[in-house]
């Protein structure tokens, strides 16, 4: 093994010395890809940010219910609208030993904001934050901001000293420099877990940290995490038993490791919605064979479209039974949710060639779809069993399906929202319905609207966002967030069409709690 | 001879430069790098403060000089993904490659002549028959269902040999080697054997062919009619003179052996070079593939000028013939 951080090797190394023995638990587990840096500013990106939260903790966590429970800090309140007071738990080291302090949570605050970082939207929900004392921070919002707690699990804090002696006290930016960069191969954080070795794309080592101030389920004092690009490998290495977890396991895998000795899919619905959604915005579509005018900007052309969906086809043949059909825009574990509004347009291709008929489509028209073939389980053949359905009542869609670089390169904003009909798939980061609101359907303006990529615009809507956004009042607040979902229903915004399956692989003698977000905490994995 | 040095040299360049700008120009039409590099949840306006930051809005050939100059001092640039420097990327990866390539290569000629050979002298024999039917075989199924095929049968089936990565690896300063650990050895197995087939069943053709062609030939008869022994004659005389072509064609494999491990070490999860090459295809990390490129093509380049010279010093017509060609102006 290659030692790069001499000191802390031989810290744990003696640690792990004395608590070998009976109790040693080496976890070792793969991904399809690699955790992008260890700077936690650096990527705002689920699998990385899930990955860190070993090492690195912040002011809040979620625990394997999704709840946020304190972590860093031990109670909040809001003393007024626009401030947060937080508590900060007392007696906390980092790795290196030195003291946790509220001197570390403005440090970090100013880091999120520098150039190199990418969860600037998060320095984007703090206005200024004030020290009182050594254990109490205020967190200042620019607007009442009353989900604010809630939001920061992912925030994560690191130690002013450290960051200045290694000279990254900017995030790790991409145009190097020695700044940044100390970060991006070491780690010092609070976390039950201290970073042993980093070899970006082949190994991540991980090891106990004995002074850790929590307590956790999971028994494990090594873990190595290795990146397997190859779905045949990687699930052929769970089934060897070379590593203890495995994921994503493709689908059509479940029924290989139900009967493989020593291995088991672990599976349940991800807090992912899979959707369809119209370019609403252009006078003609970019992509169709109607010219000057645009069919998606009438609402019986999409409902028609709602209407002509099978989902239950593409639940048992596509999806392998594995998918959740949804009507809704979050998924039930999202804060926000309605049961009652999660109900689909019923499959009806009578219904449907009627619509499109009274539309002056009689006759249907041509469409090219985008589609990406690499970024959602089983994202082509949805895409293919739509365009099958769609061609019963009389719309030919040609579809475009590339991988997500090229798909991403040319559906979002950065290249003016080139498409006429697309597949997206979201998991809202705050786990709030808020989020979807305002970055799916809200009008492309004022920032609002960023992943809105077919330009669904209502001004009801847009009245009751901001209002959804500083309500404090739970009630009201679901409420309205109710109607906003109401509008878009009724308008068919989007077409959702299912939430996509967790599918993770698992040896016999290990268990795991599967986060409906598909970030694997190390704080519950216990193996026997 | 010197003039034809300096000659393939200036070729040399004018090859790499042709590359790097084919290889440039492609990757235009590859993807957006941005996406890649931010969350979801990032604002507009700092996706787009980033392209402006990596001069992805400046014309191309401002790009490609840039970048032509930098790769002049060893510099390629910082990797989108990994944000690190690629030469220190290459540096950590190379070895990983070579490793297994020179070793593939060693296999495939350890394994290829013999059996070459031996179908070459016992033409009829029933194993001879069997090499045949097993060299088919080899260039017929695709490297990728080798590998799996094999990881399924060592790894997963019968648990003798770990099924992907490198094991442990010990640290030689500027190189990292699995051939002295356990764990590492036996990492180098599956894969090797995946990344050699082709080759050795391709050297064993030629050599069988080849063979066959020197045993007809007058030099061979009349030592049989001298009566030296079998041995002195098939590995002395025959054997020496297959040779020449099958080293010209290993040197020449050497290099696609290393470039194209790409899928070799994409189904073994191998860290090399040709692992680096599809992640970095996979996220648009413009600079690592570009810097792959670059080098794969200096290997190339490289492997043919030592082969061309080889030709010029191991060939006594070569050298004569120009010698004449003097004399006559």
């Amino acid at each position: 093994m290659r030692f790069r951080n001499g000191i802390l090797a031989a810290f744990a190394a003696t640690v792990l010395a004395f608590s070998q023995g009976a109790d040693a638990k080496t976890f070792k587990w793969a991904f399809q890809g690699d955790v992008a840096t260890m700077d936690p500013h650096g990527l705002f990106e689920t699998m990385t940010l899930g990955f860190q939260a070993a090492i690195y903790e912040g002011l809040v966590i979620k625990n394997s219910d999704m709840v946020t429970v304190g972590s860093l800090a031990t109670s909040w309140e809001s003393i007024n609208p626009t401030t947060w007071r937080f508590h900060l738990r007392e007696g906390v080291k980092f790795h290196d030993g030195a003291d946790f302090t509220a001197e570390d949570v403005a440090f970090s605050v100013d880091r999120i904001r520098s150039e190199g970082s990418d969860l600037k939207v998060i320095a984007g929900m703090i206005k200024e934050v004030k020290i009182i004392d050594d254990h109490t921070v205020d967190l200042i919002t620019p607007a009442p901001d009353p989900i604010l707690p809630i939001q920061l699990e992912i925030f994560y804090i690191m130690d002013k000293d450290w960051a200045i002696e290694h000279k990254t006290t900017t995030a790790t930016n991409l145009k190097g420099g020695e700044e940044g960069n100390y970060a991006n191969l070491h780690a010092n954080g609070t976390g039950p877990f201290m970073l042993k070795e980093r070899q970006p794309g082949i190994k991540t080592v991980l090891v106990r940290n004995p002074n850790w101030w929590g307590s956790m389920v999971g028994n494990v004092t090594e873990a190595v995490f290795t990146p397997v690009g190859q779905n045949a490998t990687r699930v052929a290495a769970l089934i060897a038993g070379d590593v203890d977890m495995a994921y994503p396991i493709p689908v059509q895998d479940w029924d290989r490791l139900r009967s493989a000795p020593g291995a088991k899919p672990l599976t349940g619905p991800e807090a992912r919605t899979i959707f369809l959604g119209f370019d609403q915005v252009r006078d003609e579509l970019l992509y169709s064979n109607i010219k000057g005018k645009n069919p998606f900007k009438d609402v019986r052309v999409r409902r028609a479209f709602a209407h002509a969906i099978d989902i239950e086809a593409i639940k048992k043949k596509v999806m392998r039974d594995a998918s959740a059909p949804a009507g809704l825009m979050v998924a039930p574990q999202i804060n926000g949710f309605s049961e009652a509004l999660n109900e689909r347009w019923a499959y009806d291709i009578d219904l449907a060639k009627k619509l499109l008929a009274e539309a002056g489509y009689g006759d249907g028209f041509e469409v090219t779809m985008d589609c990406p073939n690499d970024r959602y389980v089983n994202d082509e053949r949805i895409c293919q069993a739509v365009v099958g359905m769609l061609a019963k009542v009389g719309v030919k869609v040609n579809l475009l399906a590339q991988t997500k670089s090229k798909y991403f390169g040319k559906v979002l904003a950065q290249n003016d929202y080139d498409t006429s009909f697309f597949l997206l798939g979201w998991t809202p980061s705050s786990f709030d319905s808020y989020n979807p609101l305002s970055a799916l359907m809200a009008c492309r303006r004022d920032g609002l609207g960023a992943f809105n990529l077919g330009g669904y615009c209502n001004e009801e809507f847009m009245d009751l966002l901001p209002k959804i956004q500083s309500e404090t009042d739970q009630v009201k607040r679901q409420a309205m967030i109710d109607r906003a979902f109401q509008i878009h229903k009724d308008e068919v915004g989007h077409i959702p069409l299912h939430q996509q399956p967790l599918s993770w692989g698992v040896r016999d003698n290990v268990s795991v709690s599967q986060r409906p977000d598909n970030v694997f905490d190390l704080r519950y994995a216990i193996k026997n | 001879m010197f003039a034809f040095v300096i000659r393939r040299f200036a070729q040399a360049i004018i090859v790499m430069l042709t590359v790097g700008m084919i290889a440039f120009s492609l990757f235009n039409y590859v993807g957006d790098p941005i996406n890649n590099l931010v969350g979801q949840d990032t604002s507009q306006a700092d996706r787009v403060a980033l392209r402006e930051q990596l001069g992805l809005n400046d014309p191309f050939f401002v790009q490609f000089g840039r970048f032509v100059l930098n790769a002049a001092r060893g510099d390629f640039g910082i990797s989108y993904q990994q944000r690190r420097p690629v030469s220190d990327l290459i540096s950590e990866r190379l070895p990983a490659t070579l490793e297994l390539s020179i070793i593939a290569a060693i296999l495939a000629l350890a394994v290829g002549v013999p059996m070459g050979v031996y179908t070459a002298l016992r033409r009829d024999g029933f194993l001879s028959h069997v090499f045949l039917v097993i060299s088919l075989i080899g260039i017929s199924i695709p490297t990728f269902l080798i590998g799996i095929l094999l990881i399924l049968l060592f790894g997963v089936v019968l648990r003798w040999l770990p099924t992907f990565g490198r094991g442990d690896v010990v640290d030689l300063g500027w190189w990292t080697t699995g051939l002295l650990t356990a764990s590492g050895a036996k990492a180098l197995i599956m894969p090797s054997i995946t990344l050699a087939l082709f080759n050795m069943t391709l050297i064993m053709r030629l050599v069988r062919s080849e063979m066959l062609e020197v045993l007809r030939t007058d030099y061979i008869k009349f030592a049989r009619a001298r009566g030296l022994a079998n041995r002195a004659i098939n590995f002395g005389h025959a054997l020496k003179n297959t040779m020449v072509p099958v080293i010209t064609i290993t040197g020449l494999q050497l290099g696609s052996i290393i470039a194209f491990a790409i899928i070799t070490e994409t189904v073994f999860q191998w860290p090399g070079m040709g692992l680096l090459f599809i992640q970095a295809i996979n996220e648009v990390d413009i600079p690592v593939m570009s810097a792959y490129l670059c080098m794969i093509a200096l290997f190339f380049v490289v492997i043919n000028l030592i082969v061309d010279l080889l030709y010029y010093a191991v060939d006594p017509r070569l050298r004569i013939d120009s010698t004449l060609v003097g004399t006559h102006g």
